[in-house]
């Protein structure tokens, strides 16, 4: 493709480049006992490698605006996804255990 | 009328499907007719398919005992019943058929933006098929279409990983399909050819392939995911091995409550089409209708925890799932009022395609209410998994879709095929459907209501009135199906020519020739009045 040949070689090899000594420092990263940073230093290196491979290697820092719409609600489904899961996964232990069922789950099963 | 069959070929004039013959002409063919006839007929065949596994799962319930077949066996024929039914009937069945052919005459288009991924989607389609067909004569699947874990990832002895393979296949093809429409309806219009002036099919249309590019790649994943457990135990949805079932369901429903969408939107499309056509008159609310429409495939998204109010989801999740669910009926809403309001002093004439669009409009109405009996969660616990899901699940999807569908091809049948099909067999038949279908599955509401569960092959007595009736109406349903096969094949050969536009119709595909030519139309046409414009059209008002 003639038309998406605007982005030089070079950017292409710093890119990987970045991307391999992104992939290393997860590697390192992972090595030290961070404690809730852990899963946080993790996801930040993997978002921009993602962003890295979006906007240069499938060019859509190049892309006129209705691409990058799509692109954009990917995205904004992924975050659908996540959030709504999470909104399950943080607020399915609220039961209000003491005050309304004294015994516990256990107690709804035996009738 | 034999002499007009006999005719030769080079006195008839060019069209797409006489311009080349043999069967490379159509396997290699990027035309996007010729490639909506391969998928009519691909789908023809699953259709028939679904429908012999529906006919044996009726027959084993006409009796309480479970005496025709045993529980492994009828938990194959349902589960095959609905993979075949879901993933290679009712996603596929309007969008790669009518969608396919119509989408690009409707917008003055000569072809599909990439006709050649349109062809590799319908090979992926076929792959997929095969898998899954494959995968019944080893012995079939019993999981139920949901594959929900552990069950399927653990302790199903059946065919799960190829059926799952199946599936994930054929997403592909839904993939490539949506995204063709996409590309075509913002870059292919022909001049004119604004977006407030779009049919409103081709906006249904925008809308399931929204839903197809977002939602499809989420259950593959999930399927791999399965897959993943399944064949080397990596612990994600069992719980034996440190996994969650209810993730699979979360991620599973993600796709198929909106996949649901996939399966009515395009038919509601239809259903615009013809009401305005048979009513003479322009769409109420035209933006309303569209935007409706996307409205749909966006809080369509938002709505999948109702499949879950009693696995053990989080009680406050339940909450607001109920809340949106109640919310995306209000669009689906909007839809049926202005057909309604459409018809509204119109000059209404009953033919075929106009009595499946009553069809659809009256069993939506009645599948979209319920569904809002079983959003309401206290009424959820109560019907959870009893035959009222499955008699709304099929409202839905046969009283709409399979409705819609009909209807559809009965009313494009005489611009795809250039002939006509009788008139006369075509209401009847549309007649026989509707009785047909209500027999079928009204009497599953009250089962369901009084407590039979799905997904059994044998049930208590009591429930036995309703089962006889449901399985009655399913023969009645069958014939029902069974006549326009017969007559729409007769068409093709003793059916009367038709003319470029039989019905009067407004919209840029009915300007050119029956059948039309490859590129679909002589000049390049341009869109020079609103949409609909049925008030400004003298010859078609008076047709009637
Ligand atoms: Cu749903």
């Amino acid at each position: 493709m003639t038309s998406h040949q605007v982005v030089p070689i070079k950017v292409y090899v710093a890119v990987w480049a970045a991307l391999s000594i992104l992939t290393m420092t997860t590697w390192q990263v992972a090595l030290i006992d961070l404690g809730p940073f852990n899963i946080i230093a993790a996801i930040t290196i993997a978002v921009v490698k993602m962003l890295l491979v979006v906007t240069i290697f499938m060019h859509v820092r190049q892309a006129d605006s209705l691409t990058r719409l799509y692109v954009g609600a990917g995205f904004l489904w992924l975050v659908i996804l996540l959030g709504i899961l999470l909104c399950d996964y943080l607020s399915r232990s609220w039961i209000p255990g003491g005050q309304f069922w004294p015994s516990g789950p256990a107690m709804i099963v035996g009738g | 009328m034999s002499t007009a069959i006999e005719t030769p070929r080079s006195t008839e004039t060019l069209n797409y499907l006489n311009t080349k013959y043999g069967w490379k002409s159509w396997l290699f063919t990027t035309d996007h007719k010729r490639i909506a006839i391969l998928y009519l007929i691909s789908i023809s065949f699953f259709f028939l398919l679904g429908g012999i596994f529906a006919m044996l799962v009726r027959l084993e319930l006409a009796t309480p005992a479970g005496d025709l077949f045993n529980s492994d066996t009828y938990n194959k024929l349902f589960t095959m019943h609905g993979i075949v039914m879901i993933f290679f009937f009712l996603i596929p069945s309007i969008p790669a058929t009518l969608g396919n052919f119509l989408i690009p005459m409707m917008i003055g288009a000569k072809d599909l933006a990439f006709p050649r991924i349109n062809l590799l989607s319908w090979y992926i389609y076929i792959v997929a098929g095969l898998i899954a067909v494959g995968t019944m004569a080893y012995g079939g699947v019993d999981t139920g279409w949901t594959f929900y874990p552990p069950f399927s990832s653990t302790y199903s002895r059946t065919y799960v990983v190829a059926a799952a393979i199946a599936v994930f296949v054929s997403g592909f093809s839904s993939i490539l399909t949506g995204l063709n429409f996409i590309v075509t309806i913002h870059k292919m219009r022909a001049p004119g050819m604004t977006f407030d002036r779009l049919p409103l099919f081709v906006w249904a249309h925008y809308a399931t392939s929204l839903i197809q590019l977002l939602g499809t790649p989420v259950v593959a994943i999930t399927i791999a995911l399965l897959g993943l457990e399944r064949i080397f135990h990596v612990g994600i949805f069992d719980p034996a091995i440190g996994g969650d079932p209810i993730l699979f369901q979360h991620l599973f429903w993600f796709y198929s409550h909106p996949a649901v969408y996939i399966m009515i939107l395009p038919g509601m499309g239809v259903i615009n089409e013809i009401v305005a056509c048979f009513s003479r008159k322009r769409p109420f609310g035209y933006p309303f209708i569209a935007g409706s429409s996307i409205g749909i495939a966006v809080l369509g998204f938002l709505v999948w925890g109702h499949h879950m109010f009693v696995t053990g989801q989080s009680m406050y999740a339940s909450l607001v799932f109920s809340l949106l669910s109640m919310a995306v009926a209000v669009p689906s809403a909007i839809k049926v009022f202005n057909w309604t309001a459409t018809m509204y002093k119109g000059s209404i004439r009953f033919e075929t395609p106009m009595l499946y669009a009553f069809g659809f409009i009256g069993l939506f109405t009645i599948g979209g209410l319920t569904g809002l009996f079983l959003a309401t969660l206290a009424t959820n616990v109560h019907l959870t998994d009893t035959y009222f899901v499955v008699a709304h699940f099929h409202y839905v999807m046969v009283g709409g879709m399979v409705l819609g569908y009909l209807g559809g091809l009965h009313f494009w049948w005489p611009k795809i095929t250039g002939r006509m099909y009788p008139e006369f067999w075509g209401k009847l038949s549309a007649l026989i459907v509707f009785v047909g279908f209500n027999f079928t599955f009204f009497p599953q509401f009250l089962a369901g209501y009084a407590g039979m569960p799905r997904r059994y092959h044998a049930y208590a007595p009591e429930y036995q009135v309703f089962n006889v009736m449901s399985t009655a109406g399913a023969s009645v349903l069958g014939i029902g199906f069974t006549l326009p096969l017969i007559y729409l094949i007769w068409s093709l050969f003793y059916g009367p020519k038709a003319p470029a536009n039989p019905w009067g119709a407004k919209g840029l595909e009915w300007e050119t020739s029956s059948p039309p030519p490859t590129y679909n139309f002589d000049t390049p046409p341009v869109m020079n009045e609103e949409a609909y414009n049925y008030s400004g059209d003298d010859t078609g008002v008076h047709v009637g």
